[in-house]
């Protein structure tokens, strides 16, 4: 019951300025736990920054952030522990093999049967193969999956992924996606996930905040923002929107 | 501090090392070369005899003990390094690991890093120069403890300056001790310096250590005082440091600079 009356992520008033420049501006949304939400804006919307300010990597300027009920930076190791992240701009040490990555990691999130669970890990990204290979010598679309069980090892209950087909082909980020869709039912997972592929947004996500130039656009469903903006497809709104043509 | 964490940031420099034959070399590379070339320099000036009784044993010790101030500071700064090089900087903030962990990390893998070079520093001294540094009896230890105490703080201040300014300013890591080299008092007593210069070697723990060294090596007094100065000025030194580091990333948390480590 309390699962549903408290959100996974709450954002209120959310600001972050840097310098002169307003990266995100007065943003404020919820997050109802075991929800897909995606951030969805053009380049420089401040995505990256609001991700940022949830994880604790960017200070906010103003505005108040609450993870399953905690507040930086009080909360910020109980809160650490129980989420995750994952980024195309982010890596593992190369010369570490998948099972040193993945042992260092489980240490650091205090998993308490470490091995049990980095094998559950590798044979559910079919890694099981390339546990003694340093990750340098996977193919990215491997490291990707690499990447996501470090993202999972801790069993988050909330998931924070920034663009994270971004380097992918077709193939392998269809295989990602589905992936994470099977990690996500199975746990309830939250998961808070920005992407430019307007395809996988309407696939993956319950909701989407539109943000623009720091700013709320719009909330809502797929099918809200697509009626909110009387277009078919989610690219369209983004093309829409992007071009000006909705001011 | 959580001690599971420590440990497990702890193996993940371990596992790099033992997966890096390079890195493992190149601990031993420079120190080596340099006990060789200053080792027969001063065998051949020692022939001269002279009035500078104890020549072989004050330089070829003072090169050990600087190699461990060095490779200490060394072992901090690049263990931030690596993860900025291999972007894993990221994984570790958004991870429960406190900053404390970190460092406590960092100074960990700089204790391991400084016993393997010295081992072979103190190995060579002793089997091609016949100099055993342990003629300095219980005060080694408390000079090399010293020592590895200020490249803490000099690795954590350096640290925080790459934190500060980027990549860019990695070579910061291998060169800005060697700042301070000509007034530690290395290879030669404080009272060589310039009027001006000798406040500045004071307030450098390294020159009280060194000065204490030639003192045992002499077989003078007991260096008490020089080791008191050595060890006051270090506990104020890491308290700086460790305030630079914590405003430093609190700085970078304002300007988002975390996110851009690399550029
Ligand atoms: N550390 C920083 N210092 C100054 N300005 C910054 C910093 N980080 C981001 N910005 C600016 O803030 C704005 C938002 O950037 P952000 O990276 O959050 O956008 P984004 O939505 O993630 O974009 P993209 O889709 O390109 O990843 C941009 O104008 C950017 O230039
Ligand atoms: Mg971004």
């Amino acid at each position: 019951m309390n699962q549903q009356t408290t959100p996974a992520v709450s954002v209120r008033h959310l600001t972050k300025q840097f310098g002169d420049a307003l990266a995100v501006n007065d943003l404020s949304f919820e997050v109802a736990a075991g929800q897909i939400y995606g951030l969805l804006g053009a380049n420089g919307a401040g995505k990256t920054t609001t991700l940022a300010m949830l994880l604790n990597l960017i200070t906010p300027t103003s505005g108040e952030i609450s993870i399953l009920g905690e507040q930086y930076p009080a909360g910020r190791e109980r809160i650490l522990s129980r989420v995750n992240f994952s980024s195309t701009y982010v890596s593992l040490p190369l010369r570490l093999t998948v099972w040193e990555n993945l042992r260092v990691f489980a240490a650091l999130y205090g998993i308490k049967r470490p091995k049990q669970r980095i094998h559950e890990m590798v044979e559910r990204f079919e890694l099981t193969y390339a546990l003694k290979t340093r990750v340098g010598e996977l193919s990215s679309g491997q490291k990707t999956r690499v990447y996501l069980a470090k993202a999972l090892l801790n069993d988050p209950e909330v998931l924070f992924l920034d663009e994270p087909t971004a380097s992918l082909d077709p193939d392998m980020a269809d295989k990602t996606r589905t992936l994470l869709l099977q990690a996500q039912q199975e746990r309830g997972m939250t998961v808070l996930i920005t992407s430019h592929n307007m395809a996988e947004m309407e696939q993956l996500c319950n909701r989407l905040l539109f943000i623009d130039k720091g700013k709320r656009l719009m909330e809502g469903t797929v099918v809200e923002i697509r009626e909110h903006f009387g277009q078919d497809s989610l690219e369209d709104v983004f093309l829409h929107v992007a071009r000006g043509e909705s001011l | 501090m959580n001690p599971r964490r420590i440990l497990g940031l702890t193996l993940r420099y371990f596992y790099l090392y033992r997966s890096s034959v390079p890195r493992l070399l190149e601990q031993l590379y420079w120190p080596v070369v340099d006990i060789m070339v200053w080792g027969f320099v001063t065998l051949y000036l020692s022939r001269f005899e002279g009035a500078l009784p104890n020549f072989l044993a004050y330089f070829l010790g003072g090169l050990v003990l600087w190699d461990i101030l060095f490779r200490s500071q060394i072992g901090v700064s690049v263990a931030y390094l690596e993860e900025v090089w291999s972007r894993n900087l990221l994984n570790l903030f958004v991870s429960p690991l406190r900053p404390s962990e970190f460092l406590a990390a960092s100074v960990a893998i700089a204790i391991m890093r400084v016993a393997f070079t010295t081992c072979v520093t103190l190995a060579i001294a002793w089997w091609m120069y016949d100099f055993s540094a342990l003629v300095m009896g219980a005060w080694l230890w408390a000079f090399m403890g010293s020592l590895v105490l200020m490249g803490w703080a000099m690795g954590i201040f350096i640290s925080s300056l790459i934190m500060r300014f980027g990549q860019g300013a990695e070579s910061l890591a291998w060169g800005l001790i060697f700042l301070i080299q000509p007034v530690a008092a290395v290879f030669y007593p404080v009272s060589v310096l310039p009027a001006v210069l000798q406040p500045v070697s004071a307030a450098i723990p390294a020159s009280h250590v060194f000065e204490g060294m030639r003192q045992v090596l002499d077989g003078g007094a007991a260096p008490v005082h020089h080791l008191m100065m050595a060890y006051s000025l270090n506990l104020a030194y890491m308290i700086g440091a460790l305030l630079f580091f914590y405003a430093t990333l609190a700085e970078a948390k304002r300007e988002g600079r975390l996110l851009r480590v690399g550029e």
